[in-house]
């Protein structure tokens, strides 16, 4: 592996590449004091607008704001072309597997993915076998982290099917940078993003589970504690539907209500924020206070559209993640467009070996861990740190996967002493419903920290806008 | 619309109106409280100014658990600041961003930043910092943020019924608070009838009008020295007076109206009643019936109309009977 990363703006020789162009031109006739005010004005505003994020543990009240940096991701027209037909490509397979899984089962009957991969693992959900959902669809909402490295591969790392969240920066990102700089939008053709919310409805409205004329939407939060609390928020609003709390909600006769001001109001389909365990009370956690007592049954009963789906989680799972290239091929008869990282499974005896003698070259990850948590980054690791993950893989081998330490590319970024290279990630947001979409973009996540790969916000990330140009 | 949306909006409008009352009687205390009063009347015991904020607001008795002495400070850093008393200002505006906080898709945009910029703003104040930027200039500012979030809403939004549950809340509150200032008086010792008229009242009766930007309206309709009687009238029955009482139940009753659902004839039953007391009302009557008595009257029935919301349009949608 070279030991520069590669660099978005510009080439090993130190050139502007030529999507790059016309900003470092902008910058290089800016006068640096006009860019520091734009950075205060943008911290204000995004301060004001309240786009901010509660921080568990810390005291009551306590806001902060993920920190967003001016300089934009480019990504030029052919690769994004590229991109989006690999995103479509991974998310159709992805919900044709999920939705194998939960009934016939043909991918395991078949070998490609072994069936203890599925059965023994937590995300996968009895309760959903053999149940149809509406036009098969079960990540409606799937936020697919693409990396860049080497000499400028893009690679799949992840695929988040949950309950993915961080569309509302990429959002809001764009409106602080058209604001702060129309002049950049006004010379170059960059590609919107805003009607996000709008395929998003249609998305939702089409899932319906009665031929309804007139579907009701509504977005499920766990409440305005939560740290993603702000994206509920901006996106029932952006979409002109209720926020609903499991406390707004009620099911009579396997129908969802709302508690209105004028008395119930049926409910047919539900964005929901809350992750499967909290959803129902009576179905799963029963100390949940935050579902709704009922809801999986209305589901079951195909009386309300939950999206996402319920169970979705086998699917992004890190132990089934090597396995979704063969599931293209398999589901699709295509050849995979994006590539996975290499990944180790250390349920395979000698690939643990490998792993284990080779632990300062690799990242090793819990196959249920998230944010960043549960993770060795062997380069940067103490030997100390090693020797507690080696014992914690040999009690428990197919819990964790491995993958080289993939050097991400880097994007310059205004850091105390001025711009430098910081790594970056790419987040895109696909919507499956009667068809697959996505806007032209997504959210760039940035490791503020010199050297870190880290981007998740909880650890040190921050974040930048996207433009894909036309 | 969702119920638990209809109360947090209902609420916030509630303590924005609450900040701003609140400004605005303490405003009136300090300036009152920089009159050399015994100056203009000697002999003349005044009840101690900075003892009505507390007392038009009922909260004497939580104030002297927590203070040792009346005083201008104590008494503004407890209306202002003190995290204890939930109808300081600092905490109404707090509950009131919170509560626009988790239901920020029901009001635009607009109306979510400017809340939330007063809310970040309030909280880098603390007690010198009001001080150096001086007591009437704070008060200008909050009451100034008040009329700056009434002005967007008006003018942003759309009249749905978040718009009329946010109107409910700011009326309901007004008329409350008018009702709590103009009974202020009744809690100052009151000079003889022979003194009525003279300096003391003057002052008195001014600075409680200037309080409810009254002051001005007085001077333009009655065009004469400033009679009980008159503030009465003024503050109470009349209905361009647009904090009086009558204005706000104008207010409150057409509200209600557009609001109406299964469960609200009681209410708009009772709304009607109240409203017709002050529609039909006469100035003799309630002078006759005691103004104290009059208003504290009024006061029960705000409160139980404010109880009635809460129940038949905040608790609906419980009782599981859909079509």
């Amino acid at each position: 592996m070279s030991s520069l990363p590669y660099d978005e703006m510009r080439t090993d020789a130190g050139e502007v590449r030529a999507h790059y162009a016309p900003f470092a031109d902008w910058i290089a006739r800016t006068p640096p004091a006009r860019i520091a005010q734009k950075r205060d004005e943008a911290e204000r505003a995004f301060h004001r607008v309240g786009i901010t994020f509660a921080v568990y543990g810390e005291d009551l009240g306590e806001e902060r704001l993920i920190p967003f940096d001016i300089v934009p991701r480019i990504v030029p027209a052919d690769e994004w072309s590229k991109l989006e037909r690999g995103l479509k490509q991974r998310v159709q397979a992805l919900n044709a597997f999920l939705d194998d899984i939960y009934h016939a089962q043909a991918i395991c009957a078949a070998g490609v993915v072994p069936r203890e991969c599925v059965s023994d693992n937590a995300q996968y959900r009895p309760e959903m076998q053999g149940m149809k959902v509406p036009g098969g669809i079960y990540a409606h909402v799937a936020g697919v982290d693409v990396v860049r490295a080497g000499v400028g591969e893009y690679f799949v790392l992840e695929d988040n099917l949950r309950v993915p969240s961080g569309v509302s920066y990429m959002l809001e990102n764009r409106k602080m940078m058209m604001r702060l700089f129309p002049e950049l939008f006004a010379t170059q053709s960059i590609r919107p993003v805003q009607h996000y919310p709008d395929l998003l409805l249609e998305n939702l409205r089409g899932m319906s589970p009665l031929e309804e004329e007139d579907p009701t939407v509504a977005v499920l939060t766990p409440g305005a504690h939560n740290s993603a609390y702000f994206e509920h928020a901006f996106l029932a609003q952006q979409m002109g539907v209720e926020l609903v709390e499991g406390q707004d909600l009620f099911v009579q006769n396997d129908t969802v209500y709302m508690r209105t001001t004028r008395g119930p109001q049926r409910v047919h389909v539900i964005y929901r924020r809350v992750d499967d365990d909290f959803l129902d009370p009576l179905a799963f956690r029963p100390d949940s206070m935050l579902g709704v007592p009922g809801l999986f049954a209305a589901y079951r009963a195909g009386r309300v559209t939950l999206a996402n789906a319920i169970g979705t989680g086998v699917a992004d799972d890190k132990s089934i993640y090597p396995y979704v290239p063969d599931m293209i091929r398999f589901y699709l008869s295509e050849e995979p467009v994006l590539n996975n990282v290499h990944t180790y499974l250390l349920r395979r005896p000698d690939e643990c070996e490998y792993v284990l003698a080779n632990l300062e070259h690799l990242v090793v990850k819990e196959v249920h861990g998230a944010g960043g948590y549960g993770m060795l980054i062997g380069p940067a690791s103490t030997a100390a740190e090693r020797d507690d993950f080696r014992a914690r893989i040999r009690a428990k081998p197919d819990g964790y996967i491995a993958q080289p330490t993939l050097s991400l590319s880097t994007c310059p970024t205004f850091a105390a002493s001025g711009l430098a290279p910081r790594h970056i990630d790419l987040r895109p947001y696909v919507l499956s419903g009667k068809t697959v979409t996505l806007v032209p973009g997504g959210l760039t996540r940035v490791a503020l920290n010199e050297g870190s790969l880290v981007v998740n916000s909880s650890q040190g990330g921050g974040t930048k806008d996207t433009w894909v140009l036309a | 619309m969702l119920s638990r949306t209809a109360h947090e909006l209902f609420w916030m409008a509630r303590h924005i109106e609450r900040a701003e009352n609140t400004a605005r009687i303490l405003d009136v205390t300090y300036r009152m409280s920089l009159l050399p009063y015994d100056a203009v009347e000697s002999g003349l015991a005044w009840a101690e100014p900075w003892a009505v904020p507390l007392i038009s607001s009922g909260l004497a008795t939580s104030f002297y658990k927590r203070y040792q002495t009346l005083s201008a400070e104590n008494v503004l850093r407890y209306m202002i600041l003190d995290a204890n008393n939930d109808s300081s200002i600092q905490c109404c505006l707090w509950a009131a961003r919170e509560s626009a906080r988790s239901v920020r898709g029901a009001i635009t945009s607009e109306m979510y930043e400017d809340l939330n910029s007063s809310w970040l703003e309030m909280r880098g104040y603390d007690f010198e910092k009001i001080q150096a930027y001086g007591v009437s200039e704070f008060m200008d500012w909050v009451k100034m943020r008040s009329h700056l979030i009434r002005g967007v809403t008006f003018g942003t939004m759309l009249r749905d019924e978040a718009y009329h549950f946010i109107r409910l809340g700011t009326h309901l509150e007004r008329a409350d608070n008018t009702a709590r200032i103009l009974d202020v008086k009744y809690h100052i010792l009151l000079p003889s009838a022979a003194d009525v008229g003279g300096a003391v009242d003057y002052y008195q009766w001014g600075a409680l009008l200037r309080s409810v930007s009254g002051f001005e309206s007085y001077r333009k309709i009655y065009r004469d020295v400033i009679t009980p009687r008159r503030v009465a009238e003024l503050l109470i029955l009349r209905d361009d007076m647009p904090r009086s009482l009558h204005s706000c139940m104008n207010l409150i009753q057409e509200t209600l109206e557009k609001l109406c659902n299964g469960h609200s004839q009681e209410i708009q039953r009772a709304t009607g009643e109240l409203h017709a007391r002050l529609h039909y009302g006469r100035t003799d009557d309630i002078i006759r019936y005691g103004l104290h008595e009059y208003l504290m009257d009024f006061l029960d029935r705000i409160s139980a109309l404010g109880d009635a919301i809460e129940r038949d349009f905040f608790a609906t949608g419980q009782a599981a009977s859909p079509q």
